[in-house]
C-alpha cells in the first residue's frame, strides 16, 4: 500500500488532498461531468463501488442486471446527450460481459468509458479468480485502453480517457484498473486533458481540397450526397440544410444518419442499404458525382463494390483519415469534422438547382410507394404488418420521441417509416447489428433525455437476449415504452433463408413466453395487441401511460422487408418485391 | 523496384514511431492479423529519442493493402506516425549469426576465405565451436548461410530489418511539430 500520505508535510497536505485510488476514480468522473454510471459490482471493484457509496447523493448509479446492459445503456445515454457514457463492471466475467457494448460503441463511433476492477497487481498473469487480461481482449474494439496498477496514476488515466473518447471520431475507451491501485493512496489533483502528442483527432482542413469540391459540384450536373453519422456527432444539421437548399443538391441518408435533418425536408430522397429506398440506391450508379459526408461505405451501403458509382467523381469528407480511400476510392477527400467542412462549402459553392435530377428520384418513389410502401402501411386485410405499427407510432408521436431499435426486420421498417424530427432521436445499433441493444439502450437514452418520449421497438427473437433488463427498469421506474413485434421468428434471417435458401427454415422458428405474465412479474404494465383495430387505442394507452409499458404486437409471420438488395449484388439491383 | 501495381504483392518496410508503452506491440500486430496479413520480420527499438520507440516491420503485400494498414496504425493514440517504404527509398540491413564446429576452420582456410570474401567476421572462438557475424540483406546473409552449410552450421540465427529513410526528416522535429500542432482542438474556420 502507498503511505505517501504518512510522509507529508502538513503544509503540503493543505495543497492536495489524499484519497484512495478508489475515491480518486470518483472524484476524476465528477470533476468530468458524470452523473450517471451504469454498472454491476464484484469483488474486483469493490474498493470503487465503497467510494461510490459516499457519493450516492451526488452520482446516479444504475445498477443493471448484466454487464451488456451496462455497456448498452452507456450507448442509450450518450447518443441521446453527446455525453460520454460511463460504465463500471468487475473483473473477469464482469469485463468480458461489457465486450459485445464495446465493439458496438466502437464501430458506431460512440464515445464511452467503461471502468474495470482487476485482480490486485501482484496477481495480474497468474489465473487468479475472476482474473481475465480485458485490455488485451479489448485491444481490437476499443479506440484506447489502458490498465492502472498504481494509485497515482488514476487522474491522468481518466483525463486521458475522456479526451480520447470524445473527440474527433468518438468512441469507446477501457480502464482496468487495478484492485491494490484502488485501495492505494495519492495526492489528488484533477487537470483536464487538452493534448496527447501522438493523438491529433482534430485535422487540419485543406482548403485547397475544399476548392477542388467546389469545382467539381459547381460542375455537376447530376450531383448526390450522401449523409452519416458524422452531421450528428459534428453537430452540422444547420449547415447541412444550408448546403442542399443553396446547391439544390439532392441528399440521401444512411441509417446512423437519420434524425440529422427535417424527414420532409424537400431536397431529402430516402434512406440509403440493403433495406433502403428505391431510388437513393439506384441513383447511385446514375449521378455524376457523389458526395459523401460523415459516413464510411458500409458494405450495406454499396453492395458489390466494384459495382458501385463507377462513372461519378467522388468527394468524401471524413474526420477519420482511415476511412478515406477504404471502400470507395475518391476523387477528392476532405479529411476534416463535417461541420467545419460544410461551412467551407456553403460559403464558396454557388448557388444552384436541379430540379429535373431531383425529380427522377422522385419517380422513383413513387413506384417504391405503389409497390411496396402503400400495402406496408395501409394495409386493409390480413395479418398486422410491421409497417403499420410504425406509421401509427410516427403519427400518435408526431415523429417527436426517441426510437431504439434493436436488430432485424423491425429496425428496418422502423428506419423506413419513422419520421425522426429532432436530432439523435434515432438509436440503434448499425455496424454490429447487436441483437439485444435496445432495450438497454433504451433506459440509457430516458435517463439521458428524461423529459423525452423514448420507445423502443423490437423484436421477439432480441426482445429475448436482453429482457433481464425489465428488472433494471422496474426497479428505477424507467419510463421507457416498449413495443414487440412479434413475428414468432428471427424474421430477418427467415427472410434470407425464404429469398436465398430455398425456404428452408433452420433454426429460425421461435418461441415466445407470455410477455404480459413476465411483465406483470417485473410489476410493468403491458397489452397484447392481436388486431389492427385495437392498434391505435392500444398506442395511445401506452403513451398516456406513466411508467414504462410493454407493448406486445403479433404481426405478420412470414412478412420480409423490401425493397432489398441482395448480398453481394449492386445498388442498381435493388428488388422491389 | 517502384511498382504502381495496386494488385501485386512487393515487399514494403514500415516504421512506426511510437510512444514507449507497453501493450503497444500488441495494438499493432492486431491491425496485420484482422486482415491475415503475414508479417516477415519485426525489430523494436528505442531511438535517438528518449521515449519513442521505431517499430519497423517487413512484409509482403499490395499496395493498395498497405495503405489501408498504415492508416489504421497511424490511428492508434499511442502512435506518433507511420510510414511506409518501398526497398528503394530506404537503407536496411538485417545482422545473421551462424555458429559453426570449431573443427571446421582446423581443415584449410576454405571458412576463413569465406568469412572474409563475405564481409562477415569472427565474433567468437570456443573450444567446440566459432560464431560468424555478417551484416546485409536477407540475400546477402542467405547466400552465406547457403555457402556455409556443406561445412555444418550447428545454428543459425538472422535478425528482423532495421531501416533507416532517405528523407532528410529529424526525428525531434516531427516530435516538435506534433506537440505545436492545432489538430488537438475543434476548429470552425472557412477560410
Amino acid at each position: 500500500m502507498n503511505t505517501s500520505s504518512l510522509t507529508l508535510e502538513p503544509a503540503e497536505r493543505k495543497v492536495s488532498k489524499v484519497l484512495t485510488g478508489a475515491e480518486a476514480v470518483i472524484q476524476s468522473l465528477m470533476a468530468e461531468g458524470v452523473d450517471t454510471i451504469f454498472g454491476y459490482p464484484g469483488g474486483a471493484i469493490m474498493p470503487i463501488y465503497d467510494a461510490l457509496y459516499h457519493y450516492e447523493d451526488q452520482v446516479k448509479h444504475i445498477l443493471v442486471r448484466h454487464e451488456q446492459g451496462a455497456a448498452h445503456a452507456a450507448q442509450g445515454f450518450s447518443r441521446v446527450t453527446g455525453r460520454t457514457g460511463v460504465c463500471f463492471a468487475t473483473s473477469g466475467p464482469g469485463a468480458t460481459n461489457l465486450i459485445t457494448g464495446i465493439a458496438d460503441a466502437q464501430i458506431d463511433s460512440t464515445p464511452l468509458v467503461c471502468i474495470t476492477g482487476q485482480v490486485p497487481s501482484t496477481l495480474l498473469g497468474t489465473d487468479a479468480f475472476q482474473e481475465t487480461d480485458v485490455v488485451g481482449i479489448s485491444m481490437p474494439v476499443t479506440k484506447w485502453n489502458y490498465q492502472v496498477t498504481k494509485a497515482e496514476e488514476i487522474p491522468e488515466a481518466i483525463a486521458r480517457a475522456f479526451y480520447i473518447a470524445n473527440s474527433g471520431r468518438p468512441g469507446p475507451v477501457l480502464i482496468d484498473i487495478t484492485k491494490d491501485a484502488q485501495f492505494g493512496e495519492l495526492e489528488f489533483e484533477y487537470k483536464k486533458c487538452e493534448r496527447i502528442r501522438s493523438y491529433h483527432p482534430y485535422p487540419n482542413i485543406d482548403f485547397a481540397k475544399v476548392d477542388k469540391a467546389v469545382e467539381l459540384i459547381n460542375q455537376a450536373k447530376k450531383p448526390y450526397l450522401l449523409i452519416g453519422h458524422g452531421i450528428l456527432i459534428s453537430e452540422a444539421e444547420k449547415e447541412l440544410t444550408d448546403f442542399v437548399e443553396k446547391t439544390g443538391i439532392p441528399f440521401a441518408s444512411t441509417l446512423l444518419g437519420l434524425s440529422a435533418f427535417p424527414p420532409d425536408h424537400p431536397m431529402y430522397v430516402g434512406y440509403l442499404g440493403m433495406h433502403g429506398n428505391y431510388g437513393p440506391n439506384i441513383k447511385t450508379n446514375e449521378c455524376d458525382l457523389l458526395i459523401a459526408i460523415g459516413m464510411r461505405f458500409d458494405d450495406r451501403v454499396t453492395g458489390n463494390l466494384s459495382k458501385y458509382a463507377k462513372q461519378a467523381k467522388v468527394i468524401h469528407v471524413e474526420i477519420d483519415p482511415a476511412e478515406i480511400d477504404k471502400n470507395v476510392k475518391t476523387d477528392v477527400a476532405i479529411n476534416a469534422d463535417a461541420r467545419q467542412a460544410l461551412r467551407a462549402l456553403n460559403e464558396r459553392v454557388n448557388a444552384n438547382s436541379h430540379p429535373e435530377w431531383l425529380a427522377e428520384f422522385k419517380a422513383c418513389d413513387k413506384e417504391e410507394n405503389e409497390k411496396v410502401t402503400q400495402h406496408e402501411l395501409y394495409p386493409k386485410t390480413g395479418e398486422i404488418r410491421m409497417g403499420e405499427v410504425i406509421r401509427r407510432l410516427n403519427e400518435q408521436t408526431n415523429g417527436d420521441a426517441i426510437v431504439v431499435t434493436d436488430v432485424g426486420q423491425h429496425q428496418m421498417v422502423t428506419s423506413r417509416y419513422y419520421k425522426f424530427k429532432q436530432p439523435n432521436s434515432n438509436v440503434t445499433s448499425g455496424g454490429l447489428g447487436t441483437m439485444g441493444f435496445a432495450m438497454p439502450a433504451a433506459m440509457g437514452a430516458k435517463l439521458g433525455q428524461p423529459k423525452k418520449e423514448v420507445i423502443a421497438v423490437i423484436g421477439d427473437g432480441g426482445f429475448q437476449m436482453t429482457l433481464q433488463e425489465l428488472g433494471t427498469i422496474s426497479q428505477y421506474g424507467i419510463n421507457v415504452k416498449m413495443i414487440i413485434l412479434n413475428n414468432k421468428f428471427l424474421g430477418m434471417v427467415r427472410q434470407w433463408q425464404q429469398l436465398f435458401f430455398e425456404k428452408r427454415y433452420s433454426f429460425t422458428e421461435m418461441t415466445s413466453p407470455d410477455y404480459q405474465l413476465i411483465a406483470q412479474g417485473y410489476g410493468i404494465e403491458g397489452k397484447k395487441v392481436e388486431n389492427r383495430d385495437d392498434l391505435d387505442q392500444s398506442i395511445q394507452t401506452m403513451l398516456n401511460h406513466d411508467g414504462p409499458y410493454l407493448m406486445e404486437v403479433m404481426v405478420e409471420k412470414e412478412g420480409n422487408v423490401f425493397p432489398m438488395v441482395p448480398a453481394g449484388a449492386s445498388v442498381s439491383e435493388i428488388r422491389l418485391e | 523496384m517502384t511498382t504502381n501495381n495496386n494488385i501485386e504483392k512487393q515487399p514494403f518496410t514500415l516504421s512506426v514511431l511510437t510512444e514507449d508503452k507497453a501493450g503497444l506491440l500488441n495494438h499493432i500486430t492486431i491491425i496485420f492479423t484482422r486482415r491475415k496479413l503475414n508479417i516477415d520480420s519485426l525489430n523494436v527499438s528505442s531511438t535517438e529519442v528518449s521515449g519513442v520507440s521505431r517499430f519497423t516491420i517487413g512484409l509482403q503485400t499490395t499496395k493498395e493493402m498497405i495503405e489501408k494498414v498504415v492508416k489504421q496504425i497511424r490511428k492508434l493514440v499511442d502512435v506518433l506516425d507511420a510510414f511506409v517504404y518501398e526497398d528503394d527509398q530506404i537503407h536496411y540491413q538485417e545482422i545473421a549469426l551462424y555458429k559453426v564446429p570449431t573443427k571446421v576452420f582446423l581443415n584449410g582456410n576454405r571458412i576463413e576465405t569465406l568469412v572474409r570474401s563475405n564481409g562477415a567476421r569472427i565474433l567468437v572462438i570456443e573450444e567446440n565451436y566459432i560464431v560468424i557475424e555478417k551484416t546485409g540483406h536477407k540475400e546477402e546473409t542467405q547466400e552465406m548461410f547457403n555457402k556455409l552449410e556443406p561445412y555444418g552450421v550447428l545454428e543459425f540465427a538472422r535478425s528482423g530489418r532495421v531501416a533507416i529513410s532517405m528523407s532528410k526528416r529529424k526525428t525531434s522535429t516531427l516530435l516538435q511539430q506534433l506537440e505545436e500542432s492545432t489538430t488537438n482542438k475543434l476548429s470552425l474556420e472557412t477560410s
